[in-house]
């Protein structure tokens, strides 16, 4: 108001001249808009940006107001009551706390899906296609031509392809009209193991900055009870930003609204447009609101709700359909957009919950199906909003009076990853955390197709089995017919001292049986290129000794065209391709010019031998020949491989000890791994001390047992199946020392574990040098694994070093073993000298040779090209 | 002779119990006192496997037999393959490891360690067999039938495909029933029609220390003798819970003058799972010991040797080993 006085602004005119002056004008002055006041434009602002999803035309939803309506029909009425609801909203929680709304609330939160994002895109880059479009016929049609106008000629018809297909390789999605600027939408599905595919999948990326320190949008959130798992989020910078989907989660889409407004306005709502504004605030009255937008206000609202719900109940409108009240802001939201989190729930009415054992009689005669639920009302979907407005029984013992819903089973707050895990109720949080991270690690079975696959990397368990302990989620997800891992007997006791830090004792015999062995496929790729002067790369076959009449050692697994054949065995520094490249000596024009080529073989590079499993001759995008050849490589578990159970357990095997060294039982088993006790009092992994127990009790009785999340065997009936059979209730046998052949003092902890092999293998890692290649430059040692480089003596190492006094260490670990190099230097000058000959003296009378290190000679020899002398004043070292 | 030497199963730990008289743990122990306790009685004996009692003899003793029979009783076993065809959807590796786990009949004594890796295979230490199966459809099979077993041949390959193919005068010296695989229905992998295998199988002599698949044995194990005696008399209901605490004919109950008796059967049988543990009243009630040079071995054998004759090799291989140690030592 007083803003108001102060620039003399009385009348909606004079506060739209104001508006439309501090307007910026437009870039491009179009005809179209040439005409319009800056009242205009303030007026075109305020219907178009401010507030711009409450219509401004009441029969006009949920476009935007367009330009070209006249003036005197501008309806402000739906704005300016939204903008009095939000000055009223931000005074209320400017006086009180619980009226301010929380960010990080699940209920207020949407998702976005595939189809929203390409919705988005594509609506840009048609938008685009057609300003392009318009632009150029305006250029066009003016001048006078003789031919007509041909609008389609213009059209350019790969542009959406291509926004499009480059949006989706690359991962970047810039909308201009939102600034909207995001790297990484897309991700290439990993195929490293079936769970870390389906792990992707659900997977939620949250698009708060992974930079800031804040702990509010990172940390658990109630709401995301059953909708997110609260088990399977990263470690590190992007720990509670990355999120994936709880078993049960629907995401909705966009559903349209208009047979929703006729029905809240057929239940007793009255139009916005039609109340007047006591009636707006009077006792008893909820404002309705649809999608954000407020359509009216209804004096019955339990009326509204009642109706809402049972029509989505019996299928009339769409089951994604949410109301909820809110008694503090005193209004009924109805959503029905798209990115909502929900998820299914039984009805309860009368304290009976709708679904009869009847029912699941028929679901597991396989006459029912879950859709069949839900079409005849029995379960329906409820999102966060809606949730909270719902009084949800756990169990069905947990039914009162009161209760609307039930839980159809806990289990499916968690996700798939963490699905995976036995008793996850019983481990410590973070344990759990840590599964959901390495089962996508682990090595098993990628799907039915793996044999048919081509993939850069690819890991394969050679005798994948399905774990004694399953869950339900197992069993949803199909796990046990596409498994990870390998039921170990573990034995808790202490071996050696090569068990310290997590490291596993590893039975030899059981690796000799297939134990943790494992097959990785590589893929080697070449491309035949064609080239714009008519030559072409080409592959040639095995070059033969001419003393033996075999091909030479390099050429041995090559078949007669050239490329390796499927069976070989291949050896580093051999060839997979024999592919030349024509030299560019070819000059364009003259004929007859026989083409040079150099040889470009495709090597192998790696230590250990592969196999060469098959090979694809396909053609790429551009029709130039592609070569793929698949190499496999078996591999048995050996000291320093990575295992973990499904409790977050890692560690790497510290020892292979053969199996007369193992100790035994009185019923001759000894264990597959011997895993040390000081792995459980800290991490408190009650839940693998649980799954060994059912695992054996499995053994015994010969079946499964189910380790599934807040479920499951109990241990007292795991306890008894035991004891029926003779073994120790919690699981601890006599065991006899295989070394000494004596009775082991201690009882022993032991029985069946699942196993999951991981990725990481020492022979992958294992790394040494002595001598080796040196970088150019610096002729220093290189970097790096794979350029066999040297082991670096860092900043830390060497204070450490300079700390203790070392110098002549010092001197041998910096030069000596790594750049030494002999300078000539001249004592007259000071300036380098060169074979005995100072150059800028032109006399070799006072030259001196002295060993410095070559990145040391580089530096004087690089001033000195930029024209800075740096003089060296040598003193004898004995004086 | 008196008392044996015993540990005691307590709650939470095995404890030794010192023995008053000399035992076969100390070195009071004379060489006659150990001939006249030392005895073998065979208690169990199917195809292959043997249960057998040795008593009187150091655990390290015993442990050493056990030890022997698993890693140095040789065994014949694939140990070469060369794949000229596998067009099947198992790996070469795959294949040839599970080929290599087959126990084989050889008799490995009528064979000799081959001198080197890569030497070439000579009738004296090397079997060759073949395993030569290509699936095929099965044309006068029932159409309607859509069982894998029906449509093809030989979609399954067991064991029993493998084929002896001697070499120089073995055709002479061994017949094809003593040799080939001990069981026939092994399945090595599974074809559809197309599909074939044509591999050549070098089987050679060698022991458990250099892999598991020459081991002659399952497993070999022992236990020591378990010895279980009532302290308190345990009636009623109680007894039938003590009973239900060990394993099956191990506690009876005995009927005195209307009232149910707990009494210790047979001990022998006895697998140490220790449940009275979990009573309060039962507790006290049972003490649990193990003779410690009273050992019940059992010897599962893979089929290639008998389960005696395992065992009787682990008796010459540890007296080939004493001799040449007494050697090395005398030649000092």
């Amino acid at each position: 108001m007083e803003d108001c006085k102060n620039l003399n602004i009385f009348t909606q005119e004079s506060a739209l001249r104001h508006l439309g002056s501090k307007l910026v004008a437009k870039r491009y002055v179009t005809q179209a808009n040439k005409v319009k006041t800056p009242e205009d434009e303030a007026i075109d602002l305020l219907a178009t940006t401010i507030l711009a999803h409450v219509p401004v035309d009441e029969y006009n939803f949920p476009t935007t107001i367009l330009a070209h309506v006249p003036v005197d029909e501008y309806n402000f009425r739906m704005k300016s009551i939204y903008l009095g609801v939000m000055v009223k909203r931000v005074i209320d929680a400017e006086t009180d706390k619980k009226f301010l709304d929380d960010r990080d609330y699940y209920g207020n939160k949407r998702l976005e899906l595939a189809g929203s994002l390409l919705s988005l895109m594509f609506e840009d880059v048609f938008k685009r296609f057609n300003w392009e479009l318009k632009s150029i016929a305006e250029k066009t049609i003016p001048k006078i031509r003789a031919t007509q106008f041909d609008v389609v000629k213009y059209m350019k018809s790969d542009l959406i392809t291509k926004c499009l297909v480059f949006a989706i390789s690359t991962g970047n999605w810039t909308i201009k009209r939102f600034r909207m600027e995001r790297l990484g939408v897309t991700q290439v599905l990993s195929r490293l193991s079936y769970i870390s595919a389906l792990g992707m999948m659900t997977r939620v990326n949250s698009q708060f900055e992974k930079t800031r320190k804040v702990s509010g949008p990172r940390s658990l959130q109630p709401s995301q009870w059953g909708m997110l798992c609260p088990c399977d989020t990263p470690e590190g910078e992007a720990c509670g930003l990355v999120k994936n989907l709880a078993l049960t989660t629907h995401i909705t889409t966009e559903i349209n609204d208009y047979p929703l407004i006729r029905l809240a306005n057929n239940s007793g709502v009255q139009d916005i447009n039609m109340v007047s504004a006591d009636k707006l605030h009077a006792q008893g009255t909820f404002m309705v609101f649809l999608n954000g937008n407020i359509i009216g206000v209804v004096e019955n609202y339990k009326r509204l709700i009642n109706i809402f719900r049972t029509m989505r109940r019996k299928g009339y409108i769409s089951g994604y359909v949410s109301i909820y009240p809110s008694f503090l802001h005193k209004c009924i939201y109805i959503c029905s957009d798209g990115g909502r989190l929900c998820r299914p729930y039984i009805i309860v009415q009368n304290s009976l919950p709708l679904v009869t054992d009847n029912h699941m009689v028929e679901l597991e005669k396989g006459i029912r199906t879950f859709d069949d639920f839900l079409h005849d009302g029995l379960i329906e979907y409820l999102d966060v909003n809606e949730e909270n407005d719902s009084f949800i029984a756990c169990y069905e013992r947990d039914v009162t009076e009161q209760t609307t819903h039930l839980e159809i089973a806990p289990f499916t707050l968690l996700g798939v990853c963490a699905g995976l895990i036995p008793y996850p109720h019983h481990n410590q949080s973070p344990r759990n955390t840590y599964q959901c991270a390495m089962g996508k690690q682990a090595m098993g079975t990628i799907g039915y197709n793996q044999k048919n696959r081509m993939d850069t990397l690819l890991y394969n368990l050679v005798y994948p089995q399905c774990p004694m302990v399953k869950t339900k989620t197992i069993e949803l997800t199909n796990f046990d017919k596409l498994p990870a891992g390998q039921n170990a007997t573990v034995a808790v006791m202490s071996y050696s001292g090569y068990d310290i830090e997590d490291a596993l004792i590893i039975n030899k015999a059981s690796i000799d049986r297939g134990f943790g062995r494992c097959l990785v496929y590589k893929t080697s790729k070449c491309i035949m290129k064609r080239y714009a002067n008519q030559t072409f790369d080409r592959i040639q076959g095995p070059v033969i000794d001419t003393v033996t009449n075999q091909p030479t050692w390099r050429h041995t697994v090559l078949d007669a065209d050239g490329i390796g054949a499927p069976g070989e065995l291949v050896q580093n520094k051999q060839v997979l391709v024999n592919k030349s490249v024509p030299t560019v000596s070819a000059i364009p024009g003259s004929t007859n010019t026989t083409v040079e080529y150099k040889d470009v073989p495709v090597g192998y590079k790696n230590t250990e031998p592969s196999y060469i499993e098959k090979v694809l001759i396909s053609t790429n995008e551009e029709d130039s020949t592609l070569i793929k050849l698949l190499l496999r490589q078996t591999r048995r578990p050996e000291i320093g491989d990575k295992f973990s159970s499904r409790h977050g357990q890692k560690g790497v095997i510290g020892l292979v000890v053969e199996q007369e060294d193992m100790p035994f039982n009185e019923h001759g088993i000894c264990p597959d791994i011997i895993m040390n006790p000081h792995g459980f009092p800290s991490r408190m992994t009650v839940g693998k001390l649980i799954e060994l127990l059912a695992g054996k009790a499995g053994l015994v009785e010969g079946k499964f047992h189910y380790g599934t999340a807040f479920e499951g065997s109990k241990v007292h009936d795991l306890n008894e199946e035991l004891t029926r059979n003779g073994f120790h209730y919690e699981g601890k046998d006599v065991f006899y020392s295989g070394i000494t052949g004596e009775i082991l003092e201690a009882y022993i902890f032991s029985g069946p574990v699942y196993y999951q092999k991981l990725k990481h293998m020492v022979q992958d890692k294992i790394h040494a040098r002595a001598r080796g290649p040196r970088a150019v430059l610096t002729r220093q040692p290189t970097e790096g694994r794979s350029r066999d480089g040297g082991l670096r003596l860092g900043e830390m190492e060497r204070d450490c070093l300079i700390g203790y006094g070392a110098s002549m260490m010092l001197v041998e670990r910096l030069m000596v073993s790594s750049d030494q190099c002999d300078v000539d230097v001249c004592n007259k000058c000071g300036r380098l000298a060169y074979c005995g000959w100072c150059n800028s003296c032109k006399s070799s009378g006072q030259v001196s040779s002295i060993t410095m290190p070559y990145a040391s000679k580089l530096l004087l020899t690089e001033l000195e090209a930029m024209n800075i002398t740096a003089r060296l004043t040598l003193t004898d070292y004995c004086q | 002779m008196g008392v044996p030497p015993t540990v005691t199963l307590e709650e939470h730990k095995i404890s030794k119990n010192v023995s008053r008289c000399p035992t076969v743990l100390d070195e009071h122990w004379t060489f006659k006192t150990f001939k006249k306790r030392c005895r073998i009685a065979i208690v169990r004996y199917e195809d292959y496997e043997i249960e057998f009692d040795f008593i009187g003899i150091h655990p390290a003793v015993a442990n050493t037999f056990r030890r022997i029979m698993i890693s140095e009783v040789p065994t014949v076993a694939i140990e070469k393959v060369h794949v000229l065809n596998n067009t099947s959807i198992m790996q070469d590796e795959v294949l040839t490891h599970r080929l290599g786990l087959i126990p084989l009949k050889a008799d490995p004594k009528l064979f000799e360690f081959k001198a080197e890796v890569d030497a070439e295979p000579r009738e004296q230490d090397t079997l060759e067999f073949e395993l030569k199966v290509k699936c095929m459809y099965n044309k006068d099979s029932n159409k309607n039938s859509s069982l894998a077993e029906d449509m093809y041949i030989n979609n399954y390959v067991y064991s029993k495909h493998i084929k002896w193919k001697p070499i120089g005068s073995q055709k002479d010296k061994f017949s094809e029933e003593n040799l080939g695989p001990v069981h026939d229905d092994i399945l090595i992998t599974k074809m559809i029609p197309g599909q074939e295998l044509d591999l050549k199988l070098f089987a050679i002599k060698s022991n458990g220390k250099d892999h598991a698949k020459f081991s002659p044995v399952a497993t070999a194990f022992y236990r020591m003798l378990p010895e279980i005696s009532l302290v308190k008399e345990v009636e009623g209901e109680a007894a039938e819970r003590l009973q239900k605490c060990f394993s099956p004919g191990v506690i009876g109950l005995k009927k005195d003058n209307g009232r149910v008796i707990a009494v210790v059967n047979d001990a022998r049988y006895d697998f140490s799972s220790r449940n009275v543990y979990r009573y309060d009243d039962l507790k006290d009630a049972v003490v649990m010991r193990k003779v410690q040079d009273h050992f019940i071995f059992t010897i599962e054998s893979v089929g290639a040797i008998k389960p005696d004759d395992i065992f009787r090799e682990a008796i010459n291989i540890l007296k080939d080993k004493c001799t040449s140690l007494l050697q090395e030592l005398n030649s000092l």
